[in-house]
């Protein structure tokens, strides 16, 4: 008896609460040095709108577990919440995301870079805004490579970067030629070495959703990636992920990382980078195959369809991926630490273009195409995941397989053939074959 | 003594535990039957129809399923191990008189109160992190190549982390039940010329064992579900995937509920196991 | 009776102890250590121990970031609140237990703690729906309540075993002088139990405080208690190792000064019954 009356006295508090808070914004988001950011500077957004905001900051994995579960369980328990490029058309497909193609004419939708509203949208409806966008292109440091005697070409083949590599490595003084991700994970290592493969000509799945990892370009792309970081790579790669690399290239442990273009901001700040004078970019590699191995990525924010509070909710949006936020930042923090890759203006900004990352971040960020990633023609959409449901959970087991080799406990083999029955099992139970 | 009258105030009294977890039990168990035989994706649109035994086929002959079995019982029976024996020398330990006792007790059981999630992060970053961990130091200042815990010593690594968590709760019962041994008795024996060694084996360890039993019981019911050490640490990589965190990885990652359901009676039926056979031990220890 | 020991032994034991102690301890140390130095001593080669430039640094930043406070009392109100239900609860159950036994007594003691085996990874799908219905998600109520299912077996187990030891005569001394059901667990039988009772309330408030998955699961941002705010701490970019151990040692502080004064107590009590 007593639980039910709490129960409902519980009940009732909640539902005063929805209302009397109205105003009120709860908003998940990623524990990003951008995000982080725009929860300082949320006094802003009050004092010109009078809506407050409540954050849940979490952790990259965490946080998707978190809204993935209440998104599909219509839970209702944000009201923004941030996600990426591959969750946005799936949800937007479902009809879980209130769709974003009213914005003010102030917000001026049309400067989004279209790669980055490409990859937000449904069925031409954008779903979600940029907070901000990435690719991925080789940051390297321009006195080992001197030291070395090579020339970063800026458009380099992957025979050179392993070359390149092999030559900068000195390990007796820490100094691995290459860092690079080989932590599990779809996000992760996942991410990374299926960008790669777009170069070698791999794909996941041929046009009747048939798992490919019995043929070779992905046997060449293991091989090619795990000879590469045995020579140059540092100890134990199986294990790092974008935060282990960072702050290995910080310390000057890195000859060249190849990674999102948005780290590049923070291996050129002096704050935190011992080696932030001597950072230089190219483009991500290639193999001669017509397909780079960089990504294309964004970090967005969303209004789950259902919540009472779209319109606050909308209001929140605009503030946070307008242009007068990027120019709040930057006069707070300075150009080079304003949210990249999400739009056009910013890079046709004379205060931007001064930074010396920013031309080749839109570069990457332009020659990345989601919808024609692969050698051979894929039914999918997305570079380093394919746009489907059942993606992030397949890919993450693929990337356990793989990380597993880098750690030297099974052969390229051993995991290619696990990846593949893995992959074809998973799509067989969605239907795909 | 017991009365029809004090019987049934009992029978009473008794009921809104029962209920409740009688509700705590069933409710989801009933639910999770439901969803197992269904197919059930919520991102292609959530009921897909009923599909019989599907589900249940296909998360045992996945080539994880075995495997995560088999990781489940090295982490539960490594942790044990560690805990009771380790717990057993601690407590002898402390039992002996020393100065400090009581600063002594409290360093040994505050990894107790830690939470889980806080003791794997640190222990993953400050300690077992191949390039700024402490153990890499370490083994660098011995003229060692740093081990690279996560991946080279994946379930060692979280078993150690478990064991540093309930090693406090293991010393402290067999502690209670050391100060509880007859002191007499123990200074005949030592009178009679029996060792340290045969003191230990024939009059100290049959005393714990009505503890050890209790050690055993606690700590595999919260073992069987250990979570956060696992997700914080290896993500499920290099063959640290648990029953528990397979299904997590149906449910969450692959978003397929009809598949993570099936696992999860997967997950009850060795719990179960599991279970019966602890009975079958502490059931004896206990009775009076 | 003492049994006799020589000084030389005592200083052995001493030091031996104390080295033990200091180990298992010094993960802790070293996480509270490393709150106070910056990001850069934190990684620093070799590592430094005591000889850095303390500062506050970490913690203002954390406080900054996010309030502390808030994640502080939701934790106290759920980890408090729980307990509370749950011997509430159990007081009655395990007395009955205790003093009117019968033959099934055991199997649904051994059946309460095998409720505890469920995975709950396993059910959280359910279990979010039933929150929704039912208004709960996000609340501290209903995360009191779930908490307070998951750790009712050991609650009564606990109480049970205390309960156990008192001598029924006792009771029925009291029974005989015209005392009610309810006075005599009330005015008799709880005090008697008080030392039980505390140590099971410690118990269970140390493991609701560190529960984390459904508390991270349930909640959003009104009801999330400390282990969301660690999740905000966890690998973000760059160094961290200094705003981690400033987050976790404001995460475990006030329950490690808990312990530490109640110890004593949390001594005495944890036995489980395994004391005959």
């Amino acid at each position: 008896m007593k639980l039910k009356n709490t129960l409902i006295g519980a009940t009732a508090l909640a539902m005063i609460a929805g209302v009397a808070g109205a105003d009120t914004l709860t908003i998940a988001t990623v524990n990003n040095g951008d995000m982080i950011r725009m929860q300082g500077l949320t006094d802003d957004f009050t004092a010109k709108t009078g809506h407050t905001v409540e954050w849940v900051t979490l952790e990259e994995n965490v946080l998707r577990q978190r809204v993935t579960t209440d998104i599909s369980t219509k839970g209702g328990a944000f009201d923004i919440m941030t996600i990426g490029m591959y969750e946005t058309p799936i949800w937007g497909k479902n009809g879980w995301l209130v769709p974003l193609n009213d914005l003010s004419a102030d917000y001026n939708a049309a400067d989004i870079l279209p790669a980055m509203a490409g990859g937000l949208s449904y069925d031409g409806t954008l779903y979600a805004a940029p907070f901000y966008g990435e690719s991925s292109m080789i940051m390297y440091r321009t006195d080992l490579m001197e030291k070395a005697g090579l020339t970063m070409p800026e458009a380099p083949t992957w025979a050179f970067v392993r070359e390149a590599a092999a030559k900068m490595t000195d390990r007796a003084n820490e100094i691995n030629g290459i860092c690079l991700r080989g932590k599990a994970g779809w996000g992760e290592g996942g991410a990374f070495i299926t960008a790669m493969s777009n170069s070698f000509g791999a794909r996941w799945f041929d046009m009747e959703w048939n798992a490919q990892f019995d043929t070779k370009p992905w046997k060449d792309t293991l091989e090619f990636f795990v000879g590469m970081m045995n020579e140059s790579g540092p100890a134990g790669y199986a294990t790092n992920g974008f935060n282990e690399n960072l702050s290995l290239f910080q310390q000057g442990k890195c000859g060249m990382w190849i990674d999102a273009t948005v780290a590049a901001s923070f291996v050129t700040n002096p704050k935190d980078s011992t080696v932030a004078d001597s950072v230089g970019f190219a483009l991500a590699p290639d193999n001669g195959l017509g397909k780079r191995s960089n990504w294309l990525w964004a970090w967005a924010l969303a209004i789950p369809a259902g919540t009472q509070k779209t319109d606050a909710a909308k209001q929140f949006i605009e503030w946070a991926t307008s242009t007068s936020y990027i120019e709040l930042v930057a006069a707070n923090e300075g150009w080079a630490n304003v949210p990249p890759g999400a739009r056009t203006s910013l890079y046709e900004n004379p205060n931007y273009q001064s930074v010396p990352f920013a031309k080749m971040t839109l570069d990457s960020i332009l020659s990345a195409d989601p919808n024609n990633s692969t050698v051979e023609p894929s039914p999918y959409v997305g570079i380093q995941f394919a746009a489907i449901p059942e993606f992030a959970g397949i890919a993450t087991d693929v990337s356990q397989e793989f990380s597993a080799v880098y750690a030297g406990q099974q052969s390229v083999d051993e995991a290619l053939a696990k990846a593949q029955a893995i992959t074809n099992d998973a799509m067989e139970a969605a239907g795909y074959r | 003594m017991a009365t029809q009258h004090s019987r049934s105030a009992a029978r009473f009294m008794m009921a809104p535990a029962v209920i409740l977890l009688l509700g705590w039990m069933l409710v989801p168990l009933v639910m999770t039957l439901y969803f197992s035989f269904k197919k059930y994706l919520p991102l292609r649109g959530g009921d897909l129809g009923w599909v019989g035994f599907e589900n249940y086929v296909r998360f045992v002959t996945s080539s994880s399923f075995w495997p995560s079995v088999y990781t489940t019982l090295i982490i539960v029976g490594g942790v044990l191990a560690i805990t009771i024996c380790l717990g057993i020398v601690l407590a002898l330990l402390l039992d002996q008189p020393m100065w400090g006792q009581g600063i002594v007790r409290i360093l040994v059981i505050a990894p107790f109160f830690v939470m889980p999630t806080v003791s794997a992060l640190v222990w993953k970053n400050m300690f077992m992190d191949p390039n700024y961990g402490l153990f890499a130091y370490l083994w660098k200042f011995f003229g060692a190549e740093p081990i690279q815990w996560m991946s080279q010593a994946s379930i060692q690594s979280i078993i150690m982390i478990v064991s540093w968590q309930w090693l406090p709760f293991a010393t402290l019962i067999l502690l209670t039940a050391i100060q509880s041994l007859d002191g007499e008795q123990l200074e005949a024996s030592e009178m009679d010329g029996a060792s340290a060694l045969k003191r230990f084996w024939y009059i100290i360890l049959p005393h714990l064992a009505r503890a050890i039993t209790v050690v055993l019981l606690i700590q595999t019911i919260f073992l069987l579900s250990i979570f956060a050490e696992i997700f914080v640490t290896t993500g499920g990589a290099f063959g640290s995937k648990t029953l528990s965190y397979l299904i997590f990885q149906r449910v969450l990652e692959s978003q397929n509920i009809g598949l993570g359901s099936a696992g999860g009676v997967y997950a009850i039926i060795l719990a179960n196991i599991v279970a019966i056979f602890l009975m079958r031990i502490v059931g004896k220890n206990l009775d009076n | 009776m003492a049994r006799s020991v020589t000084n030389r032994r005592k200083t052995i034991n001493t030091m031996l102890a104390w080295a033990v102690g200091l180990l298992i301890f010094f993960p802790i140390l070293w996480t509270i250590l490393t709150s106070f130095k910056t990001e850069g001593e934190a990684i620093a080669d070799p590592p430094v121990f005591l000889f850095f430039n303390w500062t506050l640094e970490n913690y203002s930043i954390v406080q900054e970031r996010s309030d502390y406070m808030r994640y502080l009392t939701n934790s106290i109100f759920i980890a408090g609140g729980s307990t509370l239900l749950g011997i509430i609860i159990a007081v009655p159950a395990a007395w009955s237990m205790a003093f009117v036994p019968s033959k099934r007594t055991k199997d649904i003691l051994m059946w309460m703690l095998s409720t505890k085996m469920l995975p709950a990874v396993g059910v959280l799908y359910p279990i979010y729906l039933l929150f929704i219905q039912l208004g709960l998600l996000d609340s501290r109520m209903g995360l009191v309540v779930v908490l307070m299912l998951i750790n009712l077996p050991i609650i009564i187990w606990m109480l049970y075993t205390y309960f156990k030891e008192i001598p029924g005569e006792i009771l029925e001394a009291a029974r005989m002088d015209g005392a009610t059901l309810r006075e005599e667990i009330i005015y008799i039988l709880t005090p008697m139990a008080i030392p039980g009772i505390a140590s099971t309330i410690l118990l269970n408030v140390i493991l609701a405080w560190n529960e984390a998955f459904w508390t991270l699961n349930l909640t959003a941002a009104k009801a999330a208690p400390l282990t969301a705010f660690i999740a905000s701490y966890s690998s973000p970019e760059g160094l961290f190792y200094a705003k981690l151990s400033a987050a976790s040692t404001m995460a475990i502080a006030p329950i490690l000064i808990l312990g530490w004064f109640s110890q004593k107590q949390l001594v005495r009590g944890l036995t489980f019954g395994a004391v005959k």
